[in-house]
């Protein structure tokens, strides 16, 4: 029996990974089911290693190529529409500057965008289209690998193993742990139409929208390097709504459904890895790639814990 | 060279906003051998504890020359100063007023009222101004010791955008420390300022922001050193004709 601690994308992608190679695994959380409660709750869901690949160390970009597959065969619904890349044209140099960081994307015009994204066409008349990303819901992900598990109160257990999956509250053992401030938006703005995840460059404020449906949309995310999960603040709020309005006037006329505001764990690299000390085994510091990255944790610590081999991304403290 | 009586060991000034992680910001330091790191005291600081961010700023080993980012106003950047002395414990503070939104134009005139207050309160003053050379004067005369001039507007990489304009101050303001802050791009444009006879040079989006932060560091470390080296060494005067290098009467000619 294998004991997982905290269901946030970490440990359920861990559990789901492991009791589908045949170990018998159990949950453990004081807060019960996801929700709002960890950051996995507020996550863009974007499975976009070509973008990220922009500021993302390298082993993010290709191990993260698999993951939309990961979920897919979990029983999770991913739209694989690719990612569209804009800049207003006078932050041109900023796609310029994205197109030389990234790798997977073709060059987009107007002509193009019109057939993407018709409504962005007017405004931007040139971008980047990562034709092989993908995205998902991460609410409805979380509940899909959830429903397989009980998850219980934290206590004694006969485990044979425990791999903690905590995030932030890691950090009465990772030490190295940080947390870097995010505030998201959901907008529900029936009268905009994209089908797919846009993001907007900018020199200071990047942003990215997610479709949800039925005219939901999710704003991310800022990143302050600040592990404050108090209310939003007001030039966040400022600046995410601004560039929301920059990418579709329309958004003035939206309805903020939610602000999110939670801390992301990551390590100093801002890579996510398997910490392994002595018998205690450690999943953590996803930082803004959880979604795209649990998957990859998941098979690096089932590896290990069930046949000893050690990952790329597995360090030995 | 010295700043308000303070010996720094190089002339590169590096911010620490940006980088694509904490490791890589630490690792761009140690190869750019900056003497200065600024710091924004604004956003990190929102509520909540970003003590593990600061202890790696804290680790560099490094000057730390607190900046007031952000600031609209002459009270918000007298503020902003204010926790930034608490917070870091220096009297150093970058003074930036912000006047306009696209290109961070300073706002000169809230710059001069902020710095004199600022001064007055015994705060070592660096303010991010233009070249203009009145309000350098007026800078001087609120107390500042040093003057940050731009080289263009912040981020936007175009390196010196006004020789001319640049010279002139250098020339106007002979035994004042002047360090060029903000507008480069690559490491040429920071031998350029220090060709020039400029004291230092601060960056931070030319570096951060690079494919290889780490390998840029390195660049303008070495550029700065090599600016540096020139202007002791006396540059040749730029001239209109070409005079050969090595004459041609008397050079042996066998055929």
């Amino acid at each position: 029996m294998i004991r997982i601690l905290g269901a946030g994308v970490a440990g359920l992608c861990l559990a789901s990974e492991l009791r589908a190679r045949g170990a018998e695994v159990s949950i453990q959380d004081p807060a019960g089911a996801p929700g709002q409660h960890g950051c996995s709750w507020w996550a863009g869901g974007m499975l976009a290693p070509g973008c990220e690949g922009e500021s993302a160390p390298e082993p993010v970009v290709r191990l993260g190529a698999t993951s939309a597959e990961w979920w897919a065969a979990h029983g999770v619904s991913v739209t694989r529409r690719g990612t569209l890349v804009i800049a207003p044209p006078r932050d041109r140099n900023e796609l310029n500057r994205y197109a030389r960081l990234t790798r997977g994307h073709v060059a987009v015009g107007a002509a193009e965008i019109e057939t993407l994204e018709p409504q962005l066409a007017q405004r931007f008349p040139a971008g980047l289209y990562f034709e092989s990303e993908a995205h998902l819901d991460p609410r409805a992900a979380l509940a899909q690998l959830a429903s397989g598990f009980d998850i219980g109160m934290p206590g004694e257990h006969a485990a044979i193993r425990t791999v903690d999956c905590r995030g932030l509250a890691a950090r009465d053992a990772l030490t190295a742990l940080r947390g870097v401030r995010g505030e998201m938006l959901v907008l529900r703005c029936p009268s905009v139409t994209l089908t797919r995840p846009v993001r907007l460059l900018h020199p200071r404020i990047p942003l990215y929208i997610v479709p949800r449906g039925e005219g939901v949309y999710m704003l991310g995310a800022t990143m302050i390097e600040n592990d404050g999960r108090g209310h939003v603040s007001a030039r966040s709020l400022l600046e995410l709504l601004s560039a929301a309005y920059t990418i579709d006037p329309a958004f003035g006329e939206a309805e903020v459904l939610e602000i999110g505001v939670d801390a992301r764990p990551a390590f100093e690299d801002n890579l996510p890895r398997v910490t392994v000390r002595g018998d205690q085994v450690y999943v953590n510091g996803l930082f803004r790639h959880g979604y795209l990255m649990a998957p990859v944790l998941a098979r690096t610590a089932a590896d290990y814990l069930l046949s000893g081999d050690k990952g790329e991304l597995l360090r030995e403290d | 060279m010295q700043f308000y009586g303070e010996t720094l060991s190089t002339r590169l000034m590096l911010g620490t906003a940006q980088y694509p992680s904490p490791a890589v910001l630490q690792a761009a330091f140690e190869a750019s051998r900056a003497s200065v790191a600024t710091v924004s005291l604004r956003r990190e600081s929102t509520g909540g504890d970003g003590q593990a961010f600061w202890a790696l700023i804290q680790s560099l080993g490094t000057r730390l020359l607190p900046n007031t980012a952000g600031c609209h106003t002459a009270k918000e950047a007298v503020t902003t100063a204010n926790m930034a002395r608490e917070v870091f414990g220096t009297d150093w503070i970058k003074l930036e007023v912000i006047g306009h939104n696209d290109t961070l134009q300073p706002d000169v005139f809230a710059l001069v009222e902020a710095a004199a207050e600022l001064s007055s309160q015994g705060f070592k003053v660096f303010p991010y101004c233009t070249e203009d050379l009145i309000v350098a004067e007026k800078l001087l005369a609120a107390g500042c010791e040093v003057l940050m001039p731009w080289g263009a507007p912040i981020g936007s990489g175009l390196g010196l955008n006004n020789v001319h304009g640049l010279t002139r101050l250098r020339h106007e303001f002979a035994g004042i420390p002047l360090v060029i802050d903000a507008g480069l791009g690559v490491p040429s444009h920071a031998a350029q300022a220090m060709e020039l006879g400029f004291d230092a040079v601060l960056l931070n989006t030319a570096v951060a922001r690079a494919g290889d932060p780490v390998a840029m560091a390195g660049a303008f470390g070495a550029a700065v050193e090599a600016g540096r080296i020139a202007f002791d060494a006396t540059p040749i005067e730029a001239s209109d004709v070409g005079s050969a290098s090595t004459p041609v009467v008397g050079k042996a000619f066998l055929t």
